[in-house]
């Protein structure tokens, strides 16, 4: 993680919303190669909002999005995942009448070939999907759902992957468990950013953070130093 | 060309052609044109009445009801057969013929209105219980299965009306439906007499539906519409509500068709197609523009004088080809200008006055606020709100 | 509705009693319409084998319909004229015939039926070869038509995100446009592919039927097999499905859904064309009648649940049965015939509005 090299993504001066109103202002949020970077911060602080303004899934009305350099601001998502960087939404996604494999075949969808292989692939890092790949994906757990819904956006073999609240309304064990996949995917080499309701179990996890405000940056720096920081204890960990 | 200049040049030149056409094919008498126009007024005040019953219904309510003939045929039957007399000869078969039996107060020649007031007040009715039926079966559902389900019973009551002799004499239809008032004056004048009546109809018309629509119960409906989680959030019966106005609008459909009837005076069910029962009210409603009475008066005037001055052409000498193909065209631009104007010019000819409900601007922002001051509580154990 | 958590355990009871509910309406739904396909097969199996061949032509409809449905999200009002008008397409690409004046006809100097032997019989059937090349072009040429449509019409409308009511009145008004055209084209009167005494043929000892509807039935299956084909066995029926359960994500995940929509035009034109023919070799060709053909195909569609391919099979064979049995048994005059695709969507709508298979 040295500071030197050129960030995966360059998030500058970001700001974009619905309707009349501005969610966000002025946001920026870098993400280093193998990094996973976790945005944290109150409820309508706008962290999903930001999620679908870097994913062109909502129009960014000032500031820049960059991708290992390029320019990618207000790219349609169909076009940004063929440049390496793909999202997992927080709620509905997953297609609830498809089987799991096709799923997969779906997140694969871009892919120019080796889909085969590459499923082979994400089945061996969750297991549990490997068990019966002809199960519709509306018949399984919540948490068995989060896991598809992770392996269908590995499918295209991201350089960078954007989960938005991976933890949310799970169990205590399958969030342990999605914790565990996100490390190992990491591990493998994909960075990732993150936006986290369980501040402080992201930011364990976490290289680096930021504190997202009203649609603002509040802070950022080491993951540690935010676990450690008086501000952060007594707004986001309610301590 | 800014909005309303365009609207004042387009009904200026149907207005012109309406004088103009007449005038040419009479050779430039003046009565020609007095007769061509008198009636057609007379139409454009009756299908506006049905029309301003469509808006009620989209524009105001926002449910969308592509059987709008049902409502019209049966205030159109309803009514005939309250009027008329009963049924004589054993080739004419109808429920009904109350007739003169109607005008039992002995005041005023009561059998040249009272039987009327019975007539139009029983097509309202029907219409509107025609309208509750539909409404407590298929309007809690998703909007576009009331939309087809408004087509199925346009279908089936015309199936009914072809069918079932005995009921309004089947495709023969009903003839010699009496006219109001049609005793005190000579047929020369009464014209003029049914067209101040028609256009005293959509006046009261008109009034009652702007007075309802700017009341208290018009903006929840006009809230409906725009945003129905919103109403439902305030605590009001969001269903209640769509009904009202589904019911209202069909009972005023109701009224047109009653008035039709008197002012065709004969009546069948070859009268009540989808196309003109229900496509060219559609229309006359996207036309002028839907959210408005007004703008439902102008396009029933703008529809009605092109359909007028389409049969117009038929009479002067033209190839033989285009007068076999001439009301097909004129079918063909009808379905074109739905979906033209809805594409370049959705708010039609006359928008909707932004009058846009300040009850409901008012109920958003009270529940932002209140959205705010929970998204304001920090820590984890806040409830999710979507971002 | 979720019934774990505390706050919600006072629903617990009218939320399982509705799904008993549910559950009951579905199950009486199909012992319903097994008894009645039982009865009919007992007692009137010769109006049983018209009501599946008319059931063929409005399931390959339906599906059309609900495979837009399913990726557009719209009802599509202008479905049962655009069968009309395609099937007077193939009429016309067959004899070349188009109206004149006076209500007499135009013929072109050369069209399929003067082909080799294109109008000679195939088997015992009444037509020839001529036909179903005559089909294969109406069904191009319908897609294309589709393609045109959405690309002016509806694109625009979703770039926009105009509501599902605008997209039901304009392609109401597209409709209004096709049928006009029809009746500019061809006239109003009725036209037939071919005319004169259809052969019959004796099945397994069984009731005698037109040989032309064993070649609908055949056609209806093959077409539904090829669909169903298209879409659990190819990426890009794969990908249709996937839009029809969340665009969204479909776009997430790297799908050109503007390419899923035009692949569904095409499929539907296709299926268009096909049901619109057999439609017209089965009685005839009518301008009016595709505005009526709107009744029981949208009745097939929702009876198997919206949005669902292989509900709108069984919906459309159910709505066939049921009308045509219905009618020559002498339930209901013949003139009711519309009427029952009405009952039948009354009931569903009523007793259970997803469907047979709706989600």
């Amino acid at each position: 993680m040295t500071a030197a090299a050129m960030p995966l993504l360059d998030v500058a001066g970001l700001t974009a919303g619905y309707g009349g109103v501005d969610i966000l202002r002025g946001v920026s949020i870098r993400v280093y190669p193998g990094e996973i970077v976790s945005i944290i911060g109150p409820n309508g602080a706008g962290k999903s909002t930001l999620m679908k303004a870097i994913f062109g899934l909502l129009p960014v009305r000032a500031g820049q999005v960059r991708l290992a350099g390029q320019e990618i601001t207000n790219q349609p998502p169909e076009r940004l995942v063929r440049r390496g960087m793909c999202y997992v939404p927080q709620t509905d996604n997953v297609f609830p009448s498809l089987t799991i494999r096709e799923n997969l075949e779906i997140g694969g969808f871009a892919r120019d070939g080796g889909r085969g292989e590459r499923m082979g692939q994400v089945l061996r890092l969750f297991p549990a999907l490997a068990e019966r790949p002809g199960e519709r994906a509306g018949r399984l757990s919540g948490g068995q759902r989060q896991l598809l819904a992770i392996a269908r956006a590995l499918m295209l073999d991201p350089q960078l992957l954007l989960l938005d609240e991976p933890s949310a309304s799970l169990s205590p064990k399958m969030v342990e468990m999605v914790f565990e996949k996100v490390a190992e995917i990491n591990a493998a080499g994909t960075a990732i950013l993150m936006v986290e309701q369980n501040a402080r179990h992201a930011l364990t996890l976490s290289h680096r953070g930021y504190v997202l405000a009203a649609g603002e940056n509040r802070l950022e720096g080491e993951a540690r130093q935010l676990l450690d920081s008086d501000e952060v204890r007594r707004l986001y960990l309610g301590e | 060309m800014n909005g309303s200049k365009s609207t004042t040049m387009i009904v200026a030149a149907v207005t012109a052609a309406m004088i103009l056409l007449p005038l040419l094919h009479s050779g430039g008498s003046v009565s020609a044109v007095v007769n061509f126009l008198a009636p057609f007024v007379t139409t454009v005040a009756v299908l506006a009445v049905i029309a301003i019953g469509l808006n009620v219904q989209w524009g105001y309510t926002g449910i969308f009801n592509f059987g709008v003939v049902a409502f019209f045929m049966v205030g159109a039957f309803v009514a005939a057969i309250v009027t008329k007399q009963p049924a004589d000869s054993e080739f004419v078969q109808y429920v009904g013929g109350f007739g003169d039996r109607l005008a039992f107060l002995p005041v005023l020649d009561s059998q040249e209105w009272l039987p009327f007031v019975f007539g139009v007040l029983a097509a309202a009715l029907a219409a509107a219980l025609l309208a509750l039926l539909l409404a407590l079966a298929a309007l809690r559902l998703r909007e576009d299965y009331l939309a087809i389900t408004t087509i199925g019973v346009a279908e089936v009551l015309r199936r009914v009306t072809i069918e079932e002799a005995w009921l309004v004499n089947g495709t023969r239809g009903l003839t010699g439906i009496p006219r109001p008032f049609a005793g005190w004056f000579d047929a020369g004048v009464y014209k003029f007499v049914f067209l101040l009546l028609a256009l005293a109809v959509l006046a009261v018309v008109y009034l009652l539906v702007e007075r309802g629509i700017s009341s208290p119960w018009g903006r929840v409906l006009r809230a409906l519409r725009e945003d129905e989680d919103v109403v439902a959030a305030s605590g009001k019966n969001v269903f209640a509500f769509k009904v009202e106005g589904f019911v209202l609008g069909a009972a005023l459909m109701g009224v047109g068709g009653a008035f039709y009837a008197f002012q065709q005076g004969t009546v069948s069910p070859e009268t009540f197609t989808h196309f003109f029962g229900t496509f060219i009210i559609w229309a006359m409603l996207v036309l002028g523009g839907s959210g408005n009475n007004a703008g439902a008066i102008v396009g029933t005037y703008v529809i009605w004088g092109f359909w007028s001055i389409t049969l117009q052409l038929q009479g002067f000498d033209l190839p033989v080809f285009v007068v076999d193909r001439i009301s097909f065209f004129r079918d063909f631009l009808i379905g074109a200008l739905i979906v033209v104007v809805l594409l370049a010019r959705p708010q039609g000819l006359v928008p909707e006055r932004a009058r846009v409900s300040r009850w409901l601007e008012r109920r958003v922002r009270e529940l932002q606020q209140q959205g705010a001051k929970r998204e304001a509580t920090p820590v984890e154990s806040a409830p999710r709100t979507a971002e | 509705m979720s019934t774990g958590t505390v706050s919600s355990t006072v629903n617990v009871a009218p939320a399982g009693l509705r799904r008993l509910g549910d559950a009951a309406g579905s199950v009486a739904l199909f012992v319903a319409i097994g008894a009645f396909v039982a009865w009919s097969a007992l007692t009137h199996p010769s109006q049983l084998v018209v009501g599946l061949v008319v059931g063929s032509v409005l399931a390959l409809g339906a599906l059309g319909l609900t495979l837009i449905y399913g990726v557009l999200k719209f009802a599509h009002f202008a479905h049962g004229d655009a069968m009309m008008l395609a099937a007077y397409l193939a009429f016309f690409v067959l004899s070349g015939n188009l109206v004149g004046t006076r209500g007499t006809d135009v013929r072109l100097p050369w069209s399929f039926a003067d082909l080799p032997g294109a109008t000679t019989p195939i088997w015992r059937f009444s037509f020839g070869y001529g036909l179903v090349l005559a089909v294969l072009v109406a069904g191009a040429v319908a897609a294309l038509l589709l393609l045109l449509v959405d690309r002016w019409v509806y694109r625009p409308l979703r770039q926009r995100r105009a509501g599902v009511a605008i997209f039901a009145i304009v392609s109401l008004g597209v409709a209004i446009a096709m049928r006009s055209l029809i009746l500019m084209i061809w006239g109003p009167t009725p036209r037939f592919y071919v005319a004169g005494i259809r052969p019959t043929v004796q099945i397994l000892g069984g009731p005698r039927v037109v040989t032309d509807q064993l070649f609908i039935i055949a056609m209806a299956v093959v077409l539904a097999a090829a669909v169903y084909v298209l879409l659990y066995r190819t990426t890009a029926g794969r990908a249709m499905r996937a839009m029809a359960d969340n665009p969204d994500l479909a776009r997430v995940s790297g799908i050109n859904t503007e390419a899923v929509v035009r692949t569904t035009w095409i499929v539907s034109g296709g299926l268009i064309a096909v049901a619109g023919s057999l439609l017209a070799l089965q009685s005839q060709l009518k301008p009016e009648l595709g505005f009526l053909l709107l009744l029981p195909v949208f009745a097939a569609a929702i009876l198997g649940g919206i949005g669902s391919p292989h509900g709108a099979l069984l919906g459309g064979l159910v709505v066939g049965v049921v009308q045509e049995v219905a009618v020559s048994v002498g339930i209901l005059s013949p003139g009711y015939k519309f009427a029952i695709a009405f009952v039948i969507l009354i009931l569903v709508i009523l007793v259970r509005p997803r469907g047979l298979f709706g989600a």
